[in-house]
């Protein structure tokens, strides 16, 4: 153990001498820690429960898990804190290829890569659960905070995202999901849902991000998304710089949105107290209002537009009066003045040209309803004939079916 | 008399056993976790020489991961009486008893420190026979897979500063070692030995079948010569000769990988071998990468498939600012550019397995973009 401990002293102090990273020293407990978690994960069997006792815990290697049945249990998201401030070997904190897992109860700090990666796996229950980048909200975060991707039947709830440089809960190409009660503060995008089927996001805090709550559907991958109702959330103040790298999709996101929902159809979104977002409250938007719309790299099979989005019975105030964007600030000067502001809703005026106003199917128009207005802001035409006319919205749309897990968690 | 009879009696064990001057047949544990490495006798530090057992057969591959620059020794072992079938694509199938072996070493820099390491690409002065010579090199670990009725289980030895022996690390090491070329410049760094989770996340090419498999030993990686010190011969052909391998079809209708380092082949064949084996263990469509769907396996269509124009997929802040994964003609517009010439966890690719860049093969796929056609026109 002592020659591990001079090797990591060791290395620190070259690296440090080569212009590398300097890892934070680990000391004897620490290491002995890791080695011993490792281990419990390495010789876990379907039904083990590793218990992580209250500390906090320097790591400086990422965890794995790949069977199938284990529960993950901290003593407390205050008390039991993995940081991984001096990783050396990641990028991720806690990867996780397996089914019927469960985690609670613990905070995962400062990763170089995701904080919670669940790549593949069915049964998944995230509770009271908190990642953090403790530096604050800065470019070189990590992505994601909570990030399940390629799962079915998912629970997420009680748990916290803080400084993610992407989304801080991330949900993408899953199947069968809920986001609830759960507070996602400072990162660029709060809460993503992405190319994912069925998902209930309802109970939320999404405030200090650069967007709260997002609903999108990227190119390219292996599965497109539809089926998301956003519901009951706080969507408050979401007017943090947008820190995030170019090229990543949450780049094109304007600081200062609401609930943003991009290419996905089939969305709903009510009874949510939705407030002081500066560029909009809610915004809606297709694949060519982002940065990233390139002509020849997409499927011919992806869907640009968003379709059957139904907004209806939230408490909306404030916000739209300083949108991000060069774009954005013309458009809403020109039309409500240097002290006016945006309406509720902003949506990018691009439509799927295989349909006019009167061939779209009933269920594939965007209805909005109780809100202080609409925005058409004519991005196929550059932005120079937007409309304020709210008649195109006027409609109703089928209300979505609950998302109900099976099998239930067991906590 | 008595040295005599000695001899007499250990050449008949070696006649019986038909071991390697002494060393006790390869042993394959169909359970538990051995903690020497010679608990297998498959390969073992003696006489100055890191000696191979008697039917543990060295291979190569046409193109290999970039490990910070260190230099392998692979090796297969079956017990008798099985083979492995011959697949056109996948790993070779392998039978109950396969024992994979990899030992990582460096050659030793001129100044002859232990912790310095030679930067080179040349193996020429590694070897003593068909094993290595110990006294040129530094050895590091020596990874095994063994195919179990379970499946394969991979297990890493790491090699003590006396290079005598190697005790199995579970959950990995770091190593401060520095690079030193011909020219004596130097580059510190931590060579990471990988923790058994981290085996994993290399060698499951498919997550939801979850199986770990080898990535090197496929038809199309192995399709090679070999120098096996009675001259250079095939090495499918070899392993079909000593047994190993069955239902070989002719040579001519093998696949076979380019060597990225040869000159004589395209570079589009040198690139796409490269991108293979280093990447699509996880960028194929069932891996750990195929959330991003992004693939770069050697049969991938050169479309968005291959990252073409392709906007990135969790990358977060490691595009480096860049919109697409690869822009023809634009290496520098490219995030696989970038992330194949970083250190950063998080940022570099592969995720795991190297600390430094390779500088070599950052040039070959700079070249390659460079030769790529079309352009990334954003719609607006």
């Amino acid at each position: 153990m002592r020659k591990t401990l001079i090797t990591v002293a060791l290395a620190a102090a070259l690296a440090g001498c080569g212009g590398q990273q300097t890892p934070a020293p680990q000391n004897q407990a620490d290491a002995s820690f890791e080695a011993k978690l490792q281990e419990q994960l390495l010789d876990a069997k379907p039904g083990t429960v590793i218990d992580i006792p209250a500390g906090h815990y320097h790591l400086k290697r990422g965890l794995s898990l790949r069977t199938d049945g284990v529960t993950i249990k901290g003593a407390g998201m205050d008390k039991t804190v993995l940081s991984f401030k001096g990783q050396v070997v990641g990028p991720e904190g806690l990867l996780v290829n397996a089914n019927d897992f469960t985690i609670e109860n613990l905070t995962i700090e400062d990763t170089k890569g995701d904080a919670l990666k669940i790549n593949h796996g069915k049964n998944i229950t995230i509770h009271g659960v908190r990642t953090q980048w403790t530096d604050g909200s800065k470019t070189n975060n990590g992505p994601y905070g909570i990030y399940p991707v390629k799962t079915q039947n998912v629970l997420i709830e009680d748990s916290e995202a803080i400084g993610a440089s992407d989304s801080g809960i991330y949900v993408g190409q899953s199947n069968n999901v809920i986001v609830r009660n759960s507070r996602a503060e400072q990162n660029v995008a709060g809460i993503e849902i992405e190319n994912t089927v069925n998902a209930d996001v309802y109970g939320n805090t999404a405030t200090n991000n650069s967007g709260g709550i997002l609903v999108f559907n990227m190119p390219d991958l292996l599965m497109e998304g539809h089926g998301t109702r956003v519901f009951k959330n706080h969507v408050v103040a979401n007017n943090h710089d947008n820190f995030a790298a170019n090229g990543s999709a949450v780049a094109s996101v304007p600081a200062g949105s609401g609930v943003v929902v991009n290419s996905n159809p089939k969305v709903e979104i009510f009874d949510n107290d939705i407030a002081d977002n500066k560029t909009a409250n809610i915004i809606i938007s297709s694949f060519y209002s982002t940065n990233y719309a390139s002509k020849t790299g997409v499927a011919a099979s992806y869907d640009p537009y968003p379709k059957g989005i139904f907004v209806y019975g939230n408490r909306l105030k404030g916000g739209g009066d300083s949108p991000s964007g060069l774009d954005f600030k013309t458009l809403k000067v020109a039309l409500f003045g240097i002290g006016g502001h945006f309406p509720d809703v902003l949506w990018d005026g691009y439509s799927d040209p295989k349909f006019t106003d009167k061939t779209l199917p009933p269920q594939d128009r965007i209805c909005i309803q109780d809100v202080s207005g609409v925005v058409d802001a004519d991005g196929p035409g550059g932005y120079k004939h937007p409309s304020t006319d709210m008649k195109p919205f006027q409609c109703t749309l089928d209300k979505l079916p609950a998302v109900t897990l099976n099998p239930e968690p067991k906590l | 008399m008595k040295f005599a009879k000695y001899t007499a009696a250990l050449l008949a064990l070696l006649l019986l056993a038909g071991c390697q001057r002494g060393m006790p047949q390869p042993e394959f544990h169909a359970d538990g976790r051995p903690t020497r490495l010679s608990d297998w006798h498959m390969v073992e530090a003696r006489d100055g020489r890191l000696e191979l057992n008697a039917g543990v057969v060295p291979y190569n591959l046409n193109s290999h991961l970039f490990t910070d620059y260190v230099h392998k020794l692979r090796t297969i072992w079956m017990p008798r009486g099985v083979a492995a079938k011959y697949t056109a694509n996948g790993p070779l199938d392998f039978p109950v008893g396969t024992v994979v072996t990899k030992t990582f070493y460096y050659p030793r820099a001129a100044d002859g420190k232990y912790s310095d390491v030679a930067r080179t690409l040349d193996y020429t002065g590694d070897f003593a026979g068909q094993g290595l010579r110990l006294a040129s090199v530094h050895l590091v670990e020596t990874r095994l897979l063994v195919r179990r009725k379970e499946g394969w289980t991979p297990f890493v030895y790491v090699w003590n500063k006396e290079q005598t022996a190697a005790t199995l690390m579970r959950t990995g090491d770091v190593q401060a070692l520095t690079l030193v070329d011909a020219q004596g410049q130097r580059e510190d760094f931590n060579y990471v030995v990988p923790d058994e989770g981290q085996c994993v996340n290399c060698h499951e090419a498919d997550m939801i079948g979850r199986t770990i498999q080898p990535i090197g030993p496929k038809s199309r990686h192995l399709n090679r010569d070999y120098d096996y010190g009675s001259g250079r011969e095939n090495q499918l052909e070899h392993l079909v000769a000593v047994g190993y391998l069955m239902d070989m079809p002719k040579l001519a209708e093998v696949p076979k990988d380019a060597n990225w380092r040869d000159p004589s082949a395209s570079l589009d064949a040198r690139a796409r071998a490269y991108l293979d084996i280093n990447c699509a263990m996880c960028h194929n469509p069932h891996g750990e990468a195929s959330v991003t769907g992004f693939s770069l396996g050697h049969d991938v269509p050169e479309d968005h498939h291959l990252g073409i124009c392709k906007s990135p997929e969790a990358a977060g802040p490691a595009t480096g600012g860049r919109l697409f994964d690869i822009v023809p003609g634009k290496p520098d517009e490219s995030i696989l550019m970038h992330r194949i010439g970083s250190t950063r966890p998080g940022v570099m690719m592969p995720e795991i397995g190297r600390s430094t860049v390779d500088r070599e093969g950052e040039a070959l796929i700079r070249d390659w973009i460079l030769s790529l056609k079309g352009n990334c026109d954003i719609v607006h």
